[in-house]
C-alpha cells in the first residue's frame, strides 16, 4: 500500500513538472519584489550617504552618487567642528559600546545559573517563579519607568553609563532566564542524577557538565542581549542626557535638530555608523539570531 | 553546613528573584499606587481614588494617541500577518536561493526604530525622497506627504514598522511550516488537493498557535511602540500620530503630571496583560498536556 502510493505520488510530481516551470518564474519573482522592498531603504541609506548635499537636491533617492564622497561619514562620525551645538556619533558610540559589554556578560551569566537551578534542581514554587520571569518578558517598561528614574536617582547613579548597565542587567534578566531555562529543559535530567550519585555539587555540576554544553544558547542569549542593549531608546532617552546618552539617542538628536541646514548625507551616515554592529553580528550569525526571536516569542 | 548544601538552589536564585520582585512587580504597584493619587512633578502618596482615570479618558490627546494605537496595530497585524505568510509559504517551496533571500527579508530585525525611523523619515521626505523619485519619472503630479499631513502621518509608522517587523513573521512561518510532517502533505497530494486548497485547507489550519505568537508578539510590540514614532514623526504633525507609550513619558518627564502619567501606563500596562495572560496560560496547558 506505502509503495504503491509512492509511485502514485511520484507520477503525480513528473507530470506537474511542465506546469511548475511556469509557476517557478512567477515565484522568483514575487520573492525578487519583496527583496527589493526590503533592500531599499539600506540601498538608499548607503548612496545617500556617499552624495554632496547638491547631488541630494538634484538627483533623485536611488542614482548612485557621482563619487564617493566620504565627508558625510567624517562630520557624522567627529562633527563639524565648533564648539556648542555640534552633534556627532564618536562619544555616544563608545558609550554604548561600554555599557553593552558589560550589561550583556552580567545578563547571561545570571540567566544561565538561574536556568540551571530552576530546571536541574527542582525545589518547590520553582514553577512560579518562572512565571514571573516569564510575564516578566511582556511589561510595557512604561510601568515602571517613573519608579526606575527615582531608584536611579536615589542611589546617585542616574544619568551614568553605570545605571544604564545595572537597567539592562535588571530587565534582561527575564529574557535570559527565560532562554536558558527552555534550552535546559530539553536536556535530560539522567546526566545531572548520576552527577549527583558521584558527589558532585551544584557549581561543579554546573562547571563542568552544563556549560561545555551550553554553547548554543549562550550564543543566543548574547547575540539577543547584545541586538536589544545596542539597539534601546527608551532608557537611554529616559535616564541619560548630554555626553552620557548611548548611539541610539545620540542619532535621534543628530537626526531631530532643526538648527542648521537639514544635511541628509550626515543623517544616513550617523544612521550606518548606529546600525553597523547589529547588522555585522546578523550577517555573521544570522542562525543564531534567528533562533533567538523564535525562541523568544515561542515562551513557556 | 547540610542546609547549606540543600538550599543552595534557592539562594542561587534567591537574588534574581529578589530584583524581579523589587524591580519589576514593586515598581508596577508603586505606579498602580501613584496612579490613584494627586503627584505632579513629585510622587505624593495620599489615596485620591480614580481621578487620574477620569482626566485620563477626558482628555482629547489620549483619545487621538489611543485611536492611533487602534488604526496601527490593527494595520500593523494585517500586512505583517499577511505579507509573513505569503513569504514563508514560497519560500518553502524548494526556493535554491533561500538561505540568501531569508537573509535579506530578515535584517531590518537587526536595526533600532531609531535607525528605520531615520531610514525611512528620508524615504517619505516628501520634497526630496519617493515623490521626487516617482515626479522624475515622469507622474509630475504625483504627491506623497503622509508624513507631514496631520492624519496620514500614523500610517508613515505602519509603513515603516511593517517594514521592519515582517520578515521576522515570516521566519516564525517558516519554522512553523517547517515542522509540519510530510506525510500529511505528500497524502493530501494523492487525495488530489491543488496547492492552494493544500494550504488553505490543512496546513494553514494546522498552524493555528503559530498565528496565536505572531499575533501576541505583535500586539504587545505595537503597544510598546515608542522610538519608531520618536524617530520617524515625534508624534507630529502636532500631536496627529501621538501614541500611548509617547503620551506616557511625554507626561512623566516634560509635563511634570506623574500621577497621570501613571495611569496612562497603568492602561497600557492592563492591555498588554490582558493579551498575554491567557495566552501564556493556554500555552503553559498546552506543555502540560504533552507531558
Amino acid at each position: 500500500m506505502i509503495e504503491n502510493n509512492n509511485q502514485k505520488y511520484q507520477q503525480l510530481e513528473k507530470a506537474s513538472k511542465t506546469k511548475n516551470t511556469i509557476y517557478r518564474w512567477i515565484l522568483f519573482l514575487i520573492l525578487a519584489v519583496f527583496a527589493a522592498y526590503y533592500i531599499a531603504p539600506l540601498y538608499v541609506m548607503i548612496v545617500t550617504s556617499f552624495k554632496t548635499m547638491a547631488e541630494i537636491r538634484q538627483g533623485n533617492l536611488f542614482a548612485l552618487p557621482n563619487d564617493l564622497n566620504l565627508e558625510s561619514w567624517y562630520v557624522a562620525w567627529n562633527g563639524q567642528g565648533f564648539a556648542a551645538g555640534d552633534v556627532f556619533l564618536k562619544t555616544y558610540f563608545w558609550n554604548s559600546a561600554k555599557m553593552v559589554l558589560p550589561a550583556v556578560i552580567i545578563s547571561t551569566i545570571m540567566g544561565a545559573i538561574n536556568g540551571y537551578a530552576l530546571t536541574k534542581w527542582r525545589f518547590k514554587g520553582d514553577s512560579y517563579i518562572f512565571l514571573l520571569f516569564l510575564f516578566g518578558t511582556f511589561i510595557p517598561y512604561q510601568s515602571i519607568l517613573l519608579p526606575m528614574s527615582r531608584t536611579l536617582g536615589f542611589m546617585g547613579i542616574s544619568n551614568s553609563i553605570f545605571g544604564l548597565i545595572l537597567v539592562h542587567v535588571i530587565y534582561g534578566l527575564c529574557f535570559t532566564t527565560l532562554f536558558c531555562r527552555n534550552y535546559y529543559v530539553s536536556i535530560s535530567d539522567e546526566i545531572v542524577k548520576a552527577a549527583r550519585i558521584d558527589g558532585a555539587g551544584f557549581f561543579k555540576i554546573f562547571f563542568k557538565i552544563m556549560l561545555p554544553i551550553s554553547a548554543p544558547i549562550l550564543v543566543v542569549t548574547v547575540i539577543w542581549q547584545f541586538t536589544q542593549i545596542w539597539n534601546d531608546f527608551l532608557f537611554g532617552a529616559t535616564f541619560t542626557f548630554g555626553k552620557e546618552a548611548p548611539i541610539q539617542v545620540a542619532l535621534n538628536n543628530m537626526v531631530l535638530t532643526s538648527s542648521s541646514v537639514k544635511r541628509y548625507n550626515v543623517d544616513m551616515a550617523a544612521a550606518i555608523i548606529a546600525g553597523f554592529p547589529t547588522l555585522i553580528v546578523y550577517v555573521l550569525a544570522g542562525k543564531y539570531f534567528i533562533r533567538g526571536l523564535t525562541a523568544g516569542s515561542v515562551k513557556g | 553546613m547540610f542546609w547549606l548544601k540543600r538550599n543552595l538552589p534557592r539562594i542561587v536564585i534567591a537574588p534574581s528573584f529578589g530584583v524581579i520582585a523589587w524591580f519589576v512587580y514593586g515598581f508596577i504597584f508603586w505606579t498602580i499606587y501613584v496612579s490613584f493619587t494627586k503627584s505632579k512633578l513629585l510622587p505624593q502618596y495620599q489615596f485620591w481614588g480614580l481621578d487620574q482615570y477620569y482626566r485620563l479618558w477626558s482628555m482629547p490627546r489620549w483619545h487621538i494617541a489611543v485611536e492611533n494605537l487602534f488604526i496601527f496595530t490593527i494595520l500593523f497585524i494585517i500586512l505583517c500577518v499577511l505579507i509573513g505568510i505569503i513569504l514563508a509559504i514560497l519560500l518553502d517551496q524548494k526556493i535554491r536561493a533561500e538561505g540568501f533571500l531569508r537573509t535579506i527579508y530578515l535584517y531590518p530585525m537587526a536595526l533600532s526604530f531609531i535607525v528605520t525611523g531615520t531610514a525611512w523619515r528620508w524615504m517619505l521626505n516628501p520634497t526630496l525622497g519617493l515623490e521626487k523619485f516617482a515626479q522624475d519619472l515622469g507622474f509630475s503630479s504625483f504627491t506623497f506627504d503622509w508624513l507631514v499631513t496631520p492624519g496620514m502621518s500614523i500610517y508613515t509608522i505602519v509603513i515603516a514598522g511593517v517594514w521592519q517587523s515582517s520578515g521576522f513573521i515570516m521566519a516564525i512561518f517558516l519554522a512553523g511550516l517547517r515542522s509540519i510532517d510530510d506525510e500529511i502533505i505528500k497524502a493530501a497530494k494523492i487525495d488530489g488537493a491543488g496547492l492552494i486548497s493544500l494550504y488553505t485547507k490543512i496546513i494553514l489550519p494546522m498552524m493555528r498557535p503559530v498565528f496565536m505568537s505572531a499575533i501576541v508578539i505583535l500586539v504587545h510590540l505595537a503597544i510598546k511602540s515608542y522610538d519608531l514614532v520618536i524617530a520617524l514623526t515625534a508624534g507630529g504633525p502636532g500631536i496627529s500620530s501621538d501614541m500611548p507609550a509617547v503620551f506616557m513619558t511625554q507626561m512623566a518627564f516634560h509635563r511634570s503630571e506623574i500621577g497621570l502619567a501613571s495611569a496612562s501606563a497603568i492602561m497600557m500596562f492592563l492591555t498588554v496583560s490582558a493579551i498575554v495572560v491567557p495566552y501564556l496560560y493556554s500555552e503553559l496547558k498546552r506543555e502540560d498536556d504533552r507531558k
